[in-house]
């Protein structure tokens, strides 16, 4: 595994001394549903496909899972109703509120109750219909008729209803304190729908340019459409174990070295009272994730930042440290987060380009990385493995070469985030 | 007005305090009986000055109401009113509407407003940042051309907006008496 390097960034990082569990556990199953606007199933069916899928990816049978953790924005299914649709007998379960940043968290906790002894072998899924059900900002039929209550005043009778309207003045603020222009922010589409193009799971796989991410229709200021990302219907799952049992299923394990769950800014219930509101969680979150680690930014070879809008990508880049305060913009137009780039970033195409999965599918495509069996269209070996040509053009590869380090940068919203740095188990 | 979570017999006399019933754009607003404070924050509104919490141990104001200092955690607290003047510090400007009843109006300002009070305390990049909307003078969503001439830096006053019931939201309008930026900042791709 790659360690510390001299001169990086986090010069303070100690990879001697394990820390806080740092490698005893990894994700050995990962699965899926298809991604559609209409997946004309319930939530159940796509819950119960993708922990299916994430158990036989694994090696494992449905006897072997005894822990289940999901969360849901009121539109997933609770652990109970998949356990026992697969016929699983649960030690432990706990189905928590959540969208984004909830995937690294889970993965946190799931290491907690294994090592507490609650139980062994954790199945984490999300389950959405996030297109045809329940749709962010409650655009369905109930919108606008509710009676706005004393807190909800504060927002929604402003016109204030999406996450769009509540990240903006975070985002323009960015721009207004460091001159980032929507010219470099773009990029971040543009880069994601290069890889998507090389993603047969991805919902848009046509690639855009950044003259198409800035024609397109606005939003809300800074906003253009393509600036956000598309809401699907899908369920996907990660399998969380000890090195010790990971060893025994199908694949190189994606070991965990290092995890942060929902770390927040100060006045989390209003982040905009608690400046500077041009940064985010990671300014904090970056203090405990590398230390933990046992690495720094500088290490990672290919990362998973969040990109409900994005602006999202490049401020947590920005804050956990992979570039200098206020260059953000620089870095996500620099090219180095393209597949072929020193440090590609969410190489399936992301919440942009894939689809919409509060975060968990970014988890679920840096195992793969690290796997070096990433699902694209490169023909499979008699060893049942892709043989990846590494040509990234539109419809090719999307493995980065000789991965060993990931990082996931989970957002929820502006003040929290949580993040999770998995190596290629030696 | 002393208060704190708990009871406000001063107030009202001991009588049940009731659910405070309003309408704005066709919204429905109900403040249940047990949300006091924010029964009070918009009934202040209705009074016609903007009042904030003040601390009772620290003295430091907020903005939402909350139920307890977010700086000291202390629960008791003061009404207190503001000037109701400040600056655009950040904002959105929304082309597409989530919620129906906003169509007619795109496109429309959310902005975020730092009051002149208590800016850059308690911390160096704090503030009170209050949410609301650029109305005209007269209190209707600003037009596209008054949208337009809006940006950080901008100076603002509030307006309140009836919502009935004795309440009113707070608003924004250019505060036409106070000096303004040369050029306001506005996002850049116009």
């Amino acid at each position: 595994m790659r360690r510390h390097k001299e001169g990086a960034l986090n010069s303070t990082i100690d990879a001697s001394a394990p820390k806080h569990l740092r490698g005893k556990y990894a994700i050995v199953g990962v699965g899926e549903t298809e991604y559609t606007r209409g997946s004309g199933v319930t939530t159940r069916v796509l819950g119960t496909t993708a922990v299916r899928n994430a158990i036989a990816d694994a090696g494992l049978a449905a006897a072997d899972i005894d822990g289940m953790l999901s969360y849901n924005g009121n539109d997933s299914v609770p652990s109970t109703s998949i356990a026992g649709d697969l016929g699983i007998r649960l030690n432990f379960y706990m189905d928590c509120q959540g969208g984004g940043s909830s995937t690294e968290a889970l993965v946190g906790i799931a290491i907690g109750v294994i090592e507490a002894g609650l139980c062994k072998t954790v199945a984490i899924f999300r389950s959405m219909n996030g297109y045809s059900q329940v749709r962010i900002g409650g655009s369905g039929r109930s919108s606008g008729r509710s009676a706005l209550s004393g807190d909800a005043l504060f927002g929604r009778a402003y016109g204030l209803a999406s996450a769009a309207h509540n990240f903006a003045p975070t985002f323009m603020r960015h721009m207004y304190e460091y001159g980032t222009t929507p010219e470099q922010v773009a990029h971040v589409k543009a880069i994601h729908s290069e890889h998507a193009s090389n993603n047969p799971k991805a919902f848009y796989k046509q690639r855009v340019t950044v003259d198409d991410v800035l024609a397109s229709r606005m939003i809300c200021k800074p906003l253009h459409l393509l600036d956000c990302c598309v809401e699907t219907d899908n369920g996907n799952c990660v399998i969380v174990t000890s090195m010790q049992r990971a060893k025994d299923c199908r694949h190189v394990p994606a070991q965990i070295l290092g995890v942060v769950g929902r770390c927040s800014k100060p006045r989390v219930d209003n982040h905009y009272q608690s400046g500077p509101i041009s940064s985010v969680a990671g300014i904090y979150a970056k203090d405990i994730l590398w230390p933990n680690a046992g690495v720094g930014p500088q290490d990672i070879q290919v990362t998973g930042a969040y990109d409900a809008f994005t602006f999202t990508t490049m401020l947590q880049l920005e804050d956990y440290g992979f570039c200098k305060k206020g260059e953000g913009g620089e870095y996500v137009s620099s090219g180095i987060m393209r597949l072929g780039g020193e440090r590609p970033n969410n190489t399936s195409g992301g919440h942009l380009c894939e689809g919409y999965t509060h975060g968990i599918a970014m988890v679920i495509e840096n195992v793969r990385q690290l796997r070096h069996d990433v699902d694209d269209s490169c023909p499979v070996g008699t060893d049942g493995k892709r043989q990846h040509s590494y040509d990234y053009s539109e419809g090719g590869c999307r493995q980065v070469k000789d991965v060993e380090l990931s990082a996931n940068l989970g957002w929820a919203t502006p003040a929290t985030g949580s993040a999770l740095v998995m190596a290629r188990a030696a | 007005m002393a208060g704190g979570i708990y009871g406000n017999k001063r107030r009202t006399g001991g009588r049940k305090l009731v659910a405070l019933q309003g309408e704005y754009l066709g919204m429905a607003v109900a403040i249940d009986d047990l949300d006091r404070a924010n029964q009070e924050f918009y009934r202040h509104c209705g009074d016609g000055r903007l009042h904030l919490q003040a601390c009772a141990a620290c003295d430091l104001l907020r903005y939402p109401t909350t139920t307890a200092c977010p700086w000291c955690s202390a629960a008791d607290y003061q009404w207190r009113p503001v000037s109701g003047k400040g600056s655009v510090y950040s904002y959105c400007e929304v082309h597409h509407a989530i919620q129906p009843l906003f169509r007619p109006f795109l496109p429309y300002l959310i902005l975020l407003v730092q009051l002149d009070e208590q800016a850059g305390a308690p911390g160096e990049h704090d503030g009170l940042r209050v949410t609301g909307n650029l109305v005209s003078p007269s209190g209707e969503l600003a037009a596209e051309s008054l949208v337009r001439s809006v940006g950080i830096g901008t100076r603002v006053q509030v307006r309140m907006i009836d919502l009935g019931d004795g309440m009113a939201l707070p608003q924004w309008v250019v505060d036409e008496s106070a000096e303004q930026p040369a050029k306001p900042w506005r996002y850049p791709q116009e």
